[in-house]
């Protein structure tokens, strides 16, 4: 049963590396964000499957982080993306 | 035991990722499935073997399930605005219409 875990580890090292792929040669800046985005939820899927194998279950609130430092990543690049600036300043001060 | 199989269901379901991966929805439509896969089968792992619910791990379920289509949307949204428009270089032919039907109604 330990085998599938490690089959599954593999298999979600494999698909980081396609996305890494897409980070560097991606051809747009959108595509290359939300490569970025899927990178981070794929080290979330990582850590569960590392830890249900390491039998600990310390490592689960570092799940919840990863999801929303990805999601806050992704929500800054695209406001970047369609006003230039990521935090708006009104010009009155 | 569940969890074993259903984390290898969804590595599959992530590996399917490479055919798929130039098209930003399709990468964040199947990465979710994946990892709501992978964190149900942990959490049923801890849940059913170790007898120690996580409340934490729902939360990231939820949280992931919420969050995943609002950042594909708020990324396509802001590339069509910035004038990117990432569709542009796919070759799949069963999106070329709809991405004509796109085009059009965005003109």
């Amino acid at each position: 049963m330990t085998v599938m875990f490690y089959i599954a580890l593999a298999l979600l090292s494999l698909a980081i590396g396609c996305f890494v792929y897409r980070v560097v040669k991606g051809p747009t800046v959108a595509d290359r964000v939300i490569a970025l985005d899927a990178i981070g939820i794929c080290l979330a899927g990582i850590v569960a499957v590392l830890s249900i194998l390491l039998e600990t279950s310390v490592f689960l609130e570092i799940i919840l982080l990863i999801g929303i430092l990805a999601f806050l990543g992704t929500a800054a690049f695209a406001k970047f993306l369609q006003k230039g600036v990521v935090i708006e300043r009104d010009g009155n001060h | 035991m569940a969890g074993a199989l259903l984390t290898l269901i969804s590595a599959i379901g992530v590996l399917r990722l490479p055919d798929v991966y130039t098209r930003s929805h399709a990468i964040s439509k199947s990465t979710t499935l994946g990892m709501i896969f992978i964190l149900m089968g942990t959490l049923f792992y801890f849940w059913l073997k170790h007898d120690h619910f996580n409340s934490r791990l729902l939360l990231a379920i939820v949280f992931l399930f919420l969050t995943s289509p609002v950042s594909a949307h708020l990324i396509s949204r802001a590339a069509y605005y910035s004038g990117v428009r990432p569709w542009e270089g796919t070759v799949r032919d069963d999106l070329a219409e709809r991405r004509e039907n796109r085009t059009k109604s965005a003109e």
